[in-house]
C-alpha cells in the first residue's frame, strides 16, 4: 500500500477528487493547509503598510492506496492540478505498513 | 446647537416683573429668554412678562403643533445619534481583531450607558448651567445634580424647539460619542475597568465642562466674534480626539505592530463587513446628529443641513479613495470608510452654513487628510486601531476652521475665533484626558499584561470568545 500526499492549489480540489472517483478511488482526506515552496508569498497592503503574507493558503489531499492504484492515481491527480503556472503543489508517495477498516476489522488493501 | 437654557431664577424674574401671579400661571408665563439660534424664535425679556400671559403666549410661542412636530424631530434625532453607539461598536471590532471583539462591545455597551447616566446627574447642568451677563466668569458654572423641571419644562415656555427632556436626551446622545473615540484608539491593549473609569469622569466633567464654553453660553460664546461649532467638530470629535491622544500617548502601541528597523507589520481587522455596516449606521445616525443640531424642525436649516451632511460625507470617501488609490497604488476599503466618517467630522461644525460647493470642498480636503494622517500617525509609530485620531481630531481641527475659511461665517476675524476655540478645547481637553490617565495608570494599571495581548482580551478580561465555532486557536492567537 501507498500513502500519496498531494499539496494542490486551493481551487483545483474539485477536480482532483472527480478525477480520483473515477478511477474508483472511494476514500480521501482533505486538509487545509499553508505553506511556501518557490512561489514564495506576495505582498498585501493594509492602511498604508505593506506586508509580505509567507504562507499560502492550500489544499492537502491524503489518500492511501493498492500498489497496482498507485500509478494511474498519480497521474490523475497531477493532470487535474496542472494549471503550468508556479504554485501548483507537489505529490508525495510514501509506503503504508497496514490499514484497519474499524467498523470491519478488515486489515491490508480490503481496509482502503 | 447654541441654546441658552432658561433657569429658575429668570423664571422667577420674570414672575417678579409680572408682578402678583398665580401659579397656575407659571407655565404659560414663562416664554422664557430661550433662543434657538439661526431660527428665528420669542426672545422676550423679563419686563415683556408683563404683558397678559395669554397675550404673549399666542403672539410669540409657536402653536402646539408646530412646537410638537419641533419636539418629535428632535426626539428622533436623539435616536439617531442613539444608534451612533451602534455604529461605533460595529467600526470598531471590524477594524480590529476577532480575539478582542466581546471585549470591544462591551466598552461600546457600556459607554452610552455611562454617558446617560452621568450626564443625568452631572453633565446635563455643567455643559448647560445656564450662564448669565452678571456672572464673574464664563468658564465654569454648575447648575446643580440631577435633572427635574417644573410645568414649564414640557412646553413650548421652555423652548420653541423641544422640551426640557427632549432637551436632556438630545445632549445627554451626543455626551457618550466623546468617550466612544478614545475607545477606538486605545482597543485591543486597554484595561476594561480602567477605560470605563476615564469614560465616566471624562463624559462627567471634561466633555460638559468643556461643552458649556460654547453651547453653554460660556466664554468662547461670548467672544467679539464668536467661536462657531453647529454640531461639534471641535466641542464632540476633537475633544474625544485629544482624549484619544492622551490615551495612546501613555499606553503605547500594541505588541507586534512596530519593530526596532523601523518596519512596520499592519495588524489587519477581522471584518471588513462589520466596519461597513458601523460607517453606514454613523452616517444614518449623523442625520440626527447634524439634523437634530438645527435644535428644531425648520424645514429649510434641517433640510439644507442634511444635504451638506450628505454631500461632505461623499466627497471625503471619493477624497480618500483618490488619494489612496495614488500613493498607496490600491483603493483601500478602510481608508475610505475613514474618508466617510471623515467628511462627517469635517462639515460638523458648518453643516448650516455651507452652500454645496463648500461642503464638497470640506468633504474632499477631510477625505484626503485622513489618509494622510493615518500614514503620518504610523511613520511617528502612534498607533490608533481605527483611525480615530485621524478621523475625529485631525478632520475635527479641520472643520472646524473650515468655518472661517467657507461658507456663510467665512472671514479672517471668524477664522481666528475659530482657531482660539481649537487650542483652547485642545489644551483644555489633552491636559485633562493626560493627567487622568497617568492617575488611573498609577492607582490600577492601564495596560494588560502582554500574556493577555497575545491571548486576546476576550479570554483575559471577560473569559469568552465572540465567534466560539468559528475561529482556530491558531487565527485566535495570531
Amino acid at each position: 500500500m501507498k500513502k500519496v500526499e498531494a499539496i494542490i492549489k486551493p481551487f483545483k480540489l474539485e477536480e482532483v477528487k472527480d478525477a480520483l472517483a473515477d478511477l474508483g478511488i472511494e476514500g480521501m482526506t482533505v486538509s487545509e493547509v499553508k505553506g511556501f515552496g518557490r512561489q514564495k508569498g506576495h505582498t498585501e497592503i493594509y492602511r498604508g503598510s505593506e506586508y509580505t503574507v509567507d504562507f499560502l493558503p492550500k489544499i492537502k489531499i491524503e489518500v492511501v492506496l493498492a500498489d497496482s492504484a498507485l500509478e494511474s492515481a498519480l497521474a490523475a491527480i497531477v493532470k487535474a492540478a496542472k494549471t503550468g503556472k508556479i504554485g501548483d503543489g507537489k505529490v508525495f508517495v510514501s509506503p503504508v505498513d497496514e490499514a484497519i477498516r474499524i467498523r470491519t476489522d478488515e486489515t491490508g488493501e480490503k481496509a482502503v | 446647537m447654541l441654546r441658552t437654557k432658561p433657569i429658575l431664577a429668570t423664571l422667577a424674574a420674570a414672575l417678579l416683573a409680572a408682578g402678583s401671579c398665580v401659579p397656575v400661571a407659571f407655565a404659560q408665563d414663562a416664554p422664557a429668554t430661550t433662543v434657538v439660534e439661526q431660527t428665528t424664535t420669542t426672545t422676550v425679556v423679563a419686563t415683556e412678562a408683563a404683558a397678559p400671559v395669554e397675550e404673549a403666549a399666542a403672539d410669540e410661542g409657536p402653536s402646539v403643533e408646530l412646537f410638537t412636530t419641533n419636539n418629535l424631530w428632535m426626539m428622533i434625532a436623539a435616536a439617531l445619534v442613539f444608534i451612533m453607539h451602534l455604529g461605533f461598536a460595529c467600526v470598531e471590532s471590524g477594524l480590529c481583531r476577532a480575539k478582542n471583539t466581546v471585549n470591544i462591545l462591551f466598552k461600546n455597551s457600556l459607554i452610552p450607558c455611562i454617558g446617560i447616566i452621568t450626564y443625568a446627574f452631572i453633565g446635563f447642568n455643567l455643559m448647560y448651567p445656564g450662564f448669565a451677563d452678571g456672572d464673574s466668569q464664563f468658564w465654569f458654572k454648575f447648575a446643580g445634580f440631577g435633572v427635574t423641571t417644573d410645568a414649564a419644562g414640557v412646553t413650548s415656555a421652555y423652548n420653541a424647539g423641544y422640551t426640557y427632556w427632549t432637551d436632556f436626551l438630545f445632549q445627554a446622545m451626543f455626551a457618550a460619542t466623546a468617550a466612544t473615540i478614545v475607545s477606538g484608539a486605545v482597543a485591543e491593549r486597554v484595561k476594561l475597568g480602567s477605560f470605563l473609569i476615564f469614560s465616566a469622569i471624562f463624559v462627567a466633567i471634561a466633555y460638559p465642562l468643556a461643552g458649556s464654553w460654547k453651547w453653554g453660553g460660556g466664554w468662547l460664546n461670548r467672544m467679539e466674534i464668536p467661536f462657531y461649532d453647529f454640531a461639534g467638530s471641535t466641542l464632540v470629535h476633537s475633544v474625544g480626539g485629544w482624549g484619544a491622544l492622551a490615551g495612546v500617548l501613555i499606553l503605547g502601541p500594541r505588541l507586534g505592530k512596530f519593530f526596532p528597523d523601523g518596519k512596520i507589520k499592519p495588524i489587519l481587522g477581522h471584518s471588513m463587513p462589520l466596519a461597513t455596516i458601523g460607517v453606514f449606521l454613523l452616517w444614518l445616525g449623523w442625520f440626527g446628529f447634524n439634523g437634530g443640531s438645527v435644535l428644531s424642525a425648520d424645514p429649510g436649516l434641517v433640510s439644507l443641513t442634511l444635504v451638506t451632511t450628505c454631500l461632505a460625507a461623499s466627497a471625503g470617501a471619493v477624497g480618500a479613495m483618490v488619494i489612496s488609490w495614488i500613493i498607496l497604488k490600491k483603493p483601500d476599503l478602510s481608508m475610505t470608510l475613514n474618508g466617510i466618517l471623515a467628511g462627517l467630522v469635517g462639515i460638523t461644525a458648518g453643516a448650516d452654513q455651507m452652500d454645496m460647493n463648500s461642503s464638497l470642498i470640506i468633504g474632499l480636503v477631510a477625505g484626503v487628510l485622513v489618509v494622510l494622517a493615518v500614514i503620518m500617525f504610523d511613520k511617528i509609530r502612534v498607533d490608533d486601531p481605527v483611525g480615530a485620531l485621524s478621523v475625529h481630531l485631525v478632520c475635527g481641527i479641520w472643520g472646524t476652521l473650515a468655518v472661517g475659511l467657507l461658507g456663510a461665517k467665512a472671514g479672517m476675524g471668524q477664522f481666528i475665533s475659530q482657531a482660539i476655540g481649537v487650542v483652547a478645547y485642545g489644551v483644555f481637553t489633552f491636559i485633562f484626558a493626560f493627567v487622568l490617565f497617568l492617575i488611573i495608570k498609577a492607582i490600577m494599571g492601564l495596560r494588560v499584561t502582554e500574556e493577555e495581548e497575545h491571548g486576546g482580551l476576550d479570554l483575559g478580561e471577560h473569559g469568552q470568545e465572540a465567534y466560539p465555532d468559528f475561529q482556530s486557536d491558531a487565527e485566535r492567537l495570531s
